[in-house]
């Protein structure tokens, strides 16, 4: 009981006192995963909007492997990268591996399917009568495609925002590809791993009070978002 | 002025099902329509093949001028409206629903808020303009969707089903604002509708579809 009290004790007491280190690890987690979820999204949303758009050949098949892909194991895409990055690898004399590029990387390709997926589903679940009431008011195809979308920005944003929570609570891809290098690789989930390991729990269960609000903010987000997405009494006038 | 619009040997059909075969029919410039008829019938897919949005499997239809046939260069899809039965209203405000075919064509904000703010008056949605458009009642609605389509000064204003939904305070508001529209704006006006009451109310002219023909009654 007394593990649990004087790690909470010193926890806090490290986040109130805005410890670097901790601050670093923290700093360094958010522009990894930013950094990743953006090259998702602006790779991943023209990507959604093509397949739903766009007669594409094996359209069907694409989906589904995203769809698989969005459950994709970290540790895998890890492994895959660490090969693919490892000295001896393919792209070894690029010597990214044990980098922060190395993590953006990573969560990039984890990014990327999911942000595909959600913001396909989000722009198909646009009902017809959208892009007819476009036509029928003068637009051209280029802004029916605009307010097809437009009306799907909710959704797409939704997808945006899981695929950053995925990204936030990931460990096993950065951490073989980052290897949780000190004040260079290492962010909140893999200093948690290494910390409980050492049995240095303070800093552990800070990480861990930092990484709850990081997914509390994401979902409380995310529910805001999808009471404006659809038809709410809540939110009736516009925040403009 | 209003546009005349023409069809011939209009034909069309889902699968084996024949909605329309030879149809022709011309509705004059700046007369008012009202096609009939129980539903399933054929009123709205006729109608999105006038607004464009439907391709017929045969025949033509034809925007006239006076005597001058327009083409796709007269920009057309610019120039008709087609009020949808379910509207398809935009997850934005009431006032940028209305405001939408004006931004398409890129009028000015002045120009935009001038129309936008008298067409709202007209359908007595003014004080909603900020609204979330979803949260509209059905009646409310059909009063935007009208405000929108009448908001690009269309030379044909079609409609489908305007008062299918709608309690009667709404019915009763949308019929006057037909009217005056009939009076005060050189539009050709076709709705289609299964109420032969707001028909006769409404239209110069009741039409309505048998055979896959239309006849006028
Ligand atoms: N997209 C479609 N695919 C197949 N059948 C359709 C389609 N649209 C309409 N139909 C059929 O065409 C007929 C006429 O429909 P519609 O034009 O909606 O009639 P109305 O508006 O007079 O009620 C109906 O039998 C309907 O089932
Ligand atoms: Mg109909």
């Amino acid at each position: 009981m007394d593990l649990i009290v004087e790690g909470f004790r010193k926890a806090f007491l490290l986040i109130y006192r805005l410890d670097a280190d901790l601050m670093g690890i923290i700093l360094l987690s958010l522009k990894v995963s930013l950094t990743a979820l953006l090259i998702g999204t602006v790779a991943g949303v023209p990507t959604g909007a093509a397949l739903s758009f766009k007669r594409i050949p094996f359209k069907h098949a694409l989906l589904n492997i995203m769809n698989t892909l969005m459950g994709l194991p970290p540790v895998v895409v890890g492994l895959f990268l660490y090969l693919m990055l490892s000295r001896r690898g393919p792209l070894g004399s690029m010597g990214l591996l044990y980098t922060s590029s190395a993590m953006i990387i990573a969560q990039s390709i984890l990014a990327f399917p999911i942000v595909v997926s959600l913001s396909y589903a989000a722009i198909n679940g646009v009902s017809m009568v959208i892009r007819q009431a476009a036509a029928t008011l003068g637009a051209s195809q280029f802004q029916c495609t605009v307010a097809v979308i437009k009306e799907a920005r909710y959704a797409i944003l939704s997808a945006i925002m899981a695929a950053f929570g995925r990204l936030s609570a990931e460990v096993g891809a950065i951490l073989i590809v980052g290897g949780n290098i000190a004040g260079r690789t290492r962010v909140i989930t893999s200093a948690i791993v290494l910390e409980t390991d050492k049995g240095d729990f303070a800093v552990a269960i800070a990480l861990g009070i930092v990484l709850l609000c990081v997914s509390l903010s994401v979902n409380a987000v995310l529910y805001i978002i999808s009471r404006r997405g659809r038809v709410g009494q809540a939110s009736e006038y516009l925040w403009a | 002025m209003g546009m005349t619009l023409q069809v011939s040997q209009l034909r069309k059909t889902y699968r084996d099902n024949v909605i329309f075969d030879a149809c022709s029919y011309t509705f004059k410039d700046s007369m008012a329509y009202a096609i009939v008829g129980p539903n399933g019938t054929g009123k709205s897919t006729f109608l999105r093949m006038c607004a464009l949005l439907e391709k017929p499997d045969a025949g033509t239809i034809d925007f006239l001028h006076g005597d001058r046939a327009l083409d796709k260069s007269d920009g057309i899809m610019r120039r008709i409206t087609l009020l949808l039965p379910s509207v398809g209203v935009f997850n934005t405000s009431v006032y940028e629903n209305v405001a939408y075919g004006l931004r398409v064509r890129k009028c000015k904000n002045t120009e935009i808020e001038q129309r936008v703010a008298a067409l709202l008056k007209l359908v007595g949605l003014h004080d909603k303009m900020k609204r979330r458009a979803l949260t509209l009642s059905s009646g409310e609605t059909q009063r935007m969707g009208l405000a929108r389509a009448l908001a690009i000064a269309p030379e044909i204003l079609m409609l489908d089903e305007p008062t299918a939904a709608v309690d009667t305070a709404n019915y009763k508001a949308i019929t006057d604002i037909l009217l005056s529209v009939k009076h005060s704006m050189k539009t050709t006006i076709i709705f289609a509708t299964h109420d032969v009451k707001l028909a006769d109310n409404i239209a110069d002219r009741v039409v309505t579809v048998s055979d896959g023909l239309l006849m006028e009654i």
